[in-house]
């Protein structure tokens, strides 16, 4: 029997893109996103730690552009990951399976994320000019 | 030793070789980092500056201390559950595969510990 490449699942290349897949996709990117975060909140405890000019070196860094980028960034990928969460955890549960509600709960979680990002960037730019 | 029989042994545990448990322990942290990363998020956000002093005093507080700790700790772990499968799903051969799941249990021991070492230089240094 010839031994070939047989296609293997998830077919990804004939999968229509759709709010389910693509949610899924992004609830991992902000995972992995998260991640570095986590690199990022323990340099940030260590300046502490480390005294007040390591603070200010840090503190530097995240208020610069590169900084304020990966800051709305997390900020984006931990209030999606959280929404998109919970509703992981209520499909685990058993509830939410019905299409209408699959569609209105991902929707919620994406733009929730987007919206709240919005606001807590607001909120403290707001904060910084006052 | 263990009367099981190695087909009893291996039943309903699947591939991965240990059944459900870490599907559970995703789920388990999940739920803990809820409340847990809520409460860092806007302490931050609350916080009347992030001036050296502020943020130095805010840590050193014991419930605060304590809940960083708890955060740190359990952050690090669902997110190295996490990034476990995306290695394992993405890393097609297995030499790569077994490298980077021993690097990544690495780097999450190094920058966890190096966080929760900071929090209790703070917590209870000078």
């Amino acid at each position: 029997m010839p031994v070939r490449a047989r296609p293997l699942s998830p077919h990804l290349e004939v999968y229509r893109w759709q709010i389910g897949n693509t949610l899924s996709i992004l609830h991992r990117i902000t995972g992995v996103a998260l991640a570095f975060g986590i690199v990022a909140l323990a340099y940030w405890l260590v300046a502490i730690a480390g005294g007040e000019d390591r603070y200010e070196t840090a503190h530097a860094f995240f208020a610069g552009p590169i900084g304020l980028t990966f800051l709305i960034g997390w900020t984006f990928s931990f209030l999606f990951h959280l929404l998109n969460g919970i509703r992981h955890l209520f499909w685990d549960a058993g509830y939410g399976f019905e299409r209408r509600q699959r569609h209105i709960s991902g929707w919620v979680a994406v733009l929730g994320a987007a919206v709240l990002t919005a606001c807590v960037w607001a909120a403290v730019w707001h904060g910084a000019h006052s | 030793m263990s009367l099981r029989t190695p087909l009893g042994r291996v039943l309903g545990l699947g591939s991965a070789k240990d059944g459900t448990g870490h599907w559970w322990v995703q789920r388990v942290t999940a739920v803990a980092l809820i409340p847990l990363t809520l409460w860092l998020f806007f302490s931050l956000l609350l916080l009347p500056d992030l001036e050296f002093a502020t943020v130095k005093s805010w840590l050193g507080l014991p419930t605060c201390s304590f809940l960083a700790l708890l955060t740190v700790a359990v952050a690090a772990y669902h997110s190295y559950l996490g990034t476990t499968v995306v290695v394992e799903d993405y890393v097609p051969s297995v030499g790569m595969r077994v490298f980077t799941l021993l690097l990544l249990r690495f780097l999450y021991v190094l920058f966890a510990g190096a966080g929760l070492f900071a929090i209790l230089r703070v917590a209870f240094g000078p």
